[in-house]
């Protein structure tokens, strides 16, 4: 009988410094029959740090790279202090991939607008690179990115390279901005107001701080999006990953397995209210 | 419910005499089952294992008040004169302290590791705590991710109800129609008559033991006085749980200064949720040998009014009492309406005796639902 307790050896490929205290850990499975490991971008998996403990980290990779699977990590605690200690070779424990991913279909043919905060950047880079792979089928492709330091931003490379494809619009923000920043200096909102956008065609796609996203939300449901077009990828005490330890819900609602990502429609009701 | 038809579908009883009631034990024995039952410890009922009828508690009774609960002994013969202690089957599945599986480095890998059972005939137990292990049955064993260790536990028991024949003060069962009289989610029933017990199956398992009881035909009037007890035990409730509807509006009123109100009486102290039969939050942690090249995934009951439940780390999404009896209250009223259509309250009353402050839910709910001063 399937036990969702129990995690699965992943051996660690390769470790990569993205910023000081941020790293990315590229895993495969201990399996001897090499399996495609199949997920949406939007998901994210129990990763268990031997004796140590386990902690949800979102998936970012495109999902046809399905021999390896990517995590970008923040040390913050204990066991992000211990995964960044991990080097090549060495194993975790795997469990998922939990929860619901971004609304694939439903962004087939429309403008996506991409809003982040901070490195709530990671849920959604998964879902940017899924739409880069697949250009031609994704209308008008806007990115906003903020970050508290301009030293925060990861991924710069890739910010690059995206921003030279087609019909790709990508603005940057920085609370404090050193010398040679190429964004802009202050809140990633206040780009909100610099866009243009087709509120019938777009789908937008948040992720990032809850005040960041409630205020964002508010300015796009200004510019005319329906609520049903704005997506958004939460975060709570994600221990289980099944829906069945409990610390995870908003109102009715399992992060873990309702979520991560949400329709704004269906979690109006609680979004700001304090202790949901 | 109508009891007439309830009786014509569900229970075709016979009477057991009084002293008789160890032909009972024998049967289950010979089945092979260990028999769990009520006794009287520390000053309350709980079950544990029993050798034979006469640890029942014989002539007992409880005073069950908010913040109160005391046994009384009388004169009497009947054993279930009483309703609850503090807690149900809830341990007997969803165990207060497991271990989910072993790690070890060398060679590096995960041990499954399931409890061992015994197949175990619980004697005495009530419809609300029946209805309570149907909710946790619903969120332990969904059929995408039915969870090991619950189902082992749950598939060996073998569950013996009674009938309440009374209701204490604390009890609202009828308002939430999880009792007083057996409802399903039972292998046999019983009634207590004051000269024996009514007794009959509900499945296979429990009729295969009835059937070797050799009861006697039960009369009308034993049958009549069975349909009356449960009746008079509804009709003694003093509580209420409003009706399920109107319990779906609590989350429009997420802020009633009434939530103020109880978060100055309530402790946090999370007793209602360790006696809630049908509370499930648990958490799963580590637990390290101290050579360092083994753990185990230890999981144990939690509470959302412990100050873990909601951390984030750098903060707690429910930082104090007002929002925990919040989240608790609406989750087990309102949420659990979305998440299994029905309320995940059976009516039981336990959270009401054991609160050391005798916060009582359904009078702080139906403060909430009534159209108060809400404030922003």
């Amino acid at each position: 009988m399937f036990d969702p307790h129990i995690p699965h050896v992943a051996v660690i490929e390769q470790r990569i410094q993205e910023a000081p205290n941020i790293f990315t850990l590229r895993l495969r499975y201990d399996w001897d029959v090499e399996e495609a490991y199949e997920f949406d971008p939007g998901q994210f998996n129990m990763v268990t740090l031997f004796g140590v403990g386990e902690i949800p980290i979102s998936i970012v990779n495109d999902p046809l790279e399905n021999t390896f699977f990517d995590h970008t990590v923040r040390v913050v605690g204990r066991d992000s202090d211990g995964l960044s200690r991990l080097q090549p070779g060495d194993r975790v424990g795997i469990r998922g991939p939990f929860g619901r991913g971004w609304p694939l279909a439903r962004m087939k043919g429309k403008d996506v607008l991409l809003i982040t905060g901070g490195l709530g950047c990671a849920p959604l880079v998964s879902v940017i690179r899924y739409l880069v792979r697949r250009r031609d089928y994704y209308g008008h492709i806007q990115i906003l990115q903020g970050v508290k330091h301009s030293n925060d931003l990861i991924w710069r490379e890739q910010y690059e390279e995206w921003g030279k494809l087609r019909d790709v619009n990508i603005l940057l923000a920085a609370d404090v901005a050193t010398k040679g920043w190429k964004g802009q200096q202050g809140m990633v909102t206040e780009l909100i107001n610099q866009i243009t956008l087709r509120p019938q065609r777009t789908v937008a796609l948040l992720c990032g701080p809850e005040l960041m996203m409630l205020s964002a939300i508010a300015s796009l449901r200004e510019m005319g999006l329906s609520d049903g077009s704005i997506w958004f990828s939460m975060e709570r005490n994600m221990q289980c990953g099944i829906g069945q330890c409990g610390h995870c819900q908003i109102g009715p609602h399992y992060v873990c397995q309702d979520g991560p990502v949400f329709n704004y429609s269906d979690l109006a009701d609680f979004l700001g209210a304090k202790g949901f | 419910m109508n009891s007439q038809t309830h009786l014509a579908h569900n229970r075709r009883p016979g009477f057991l005499p009084r002293g008789d009631l160890s032909l009972l034990f024998s049967a289950l024995k010979e089945a092979g089952y260990q028999i769990v039952g009520p006794r009287v410890r520390d000053g309350a009922i709980q079950f544990g294992p029993l050798d034979g009828p006469d640890a029942l508690p014989v002539g007992v009774t409880n005073d069950q008040q908010p913040g109160h609960y005391r046994l009384q002994s009388g004169d009497g013969q009947r054993l279930f004169d009483w309703n609850h202690g503090p807690q149900g089957l809830k341990p007997l599945c969803f165990a207060p302290r497991e271990v989910l599986w072993e790690e070890s480095s060398d060679p590096f890998g995960y041990r499954r590791t399931l409890p061992e059972v015994t197949k175990t005939a619980v004697i005495g137990v009530r419809a609300c705590d029946l209805a309570a292990l149907s909710i946790q049955d619903h969120h332990f064993l969904l059929e995408m991710r039915p969870d090991p260790h619950y189902r082992q536990r749950r598939e060996s028991l073998l569950l013996i109800g009674v009938d309440c024949a009374q209701s204490a003060a604390t009890c609202f069962c009828a308002s939430t129609g999880d009792g007083p009289a057996l409802d399903g989610g039972y292998d046999i029933g019983m009634s207590e008559l004051d000269e024996g017990f009514l007794i009959w199956s509900d499945s296979d398992q429990g009729r295969a033991i009835t059937d070797s009881l050799s009861l006697q035909p039960a009369e009308d009037s034993q049958l009549e006085a069975m349909l009356q007890a449960t009746d008079r035990a509804a009709q003694e409730q003093q509580r209420k749980m409003p009706d399920a509807e109107e319990l779906l509006q609590l989350y429009k009123r997420l802020n009633h200064s009434h939530w103020e109100d109880v978060a100055e009486r309530c402790l946090s102290c999370g007793n209602c949720t360790a006696v809630c039969p049908t509370c499930f939050c648990y958490q799963a942690e580590h637990e390290t040998a101290l050579t360092g090249d083994a753990a185990e995934m230890v999981r144990s009951w939690d509470s959302c009014f412990s100050p873990t439940h909601s951390s984030m780390g750098h903060f707690q999404v429910r930082s104090n009492s007002k929002q925990r009896y919040r989240q608790w209250l609406t989750h087990k009223l309102a949420g659990w309406q979305v998440q299994q259509r029905r309320i995940g309250c059976t009516g039981c009353g336990r959270c009401i005796a054991w609160c050391p402050v005798g916060i009582d839910l359904t009078q702080e709910v139906t403060a909430v639902l009534e159209e108060g001063s809400l404030y922003v």
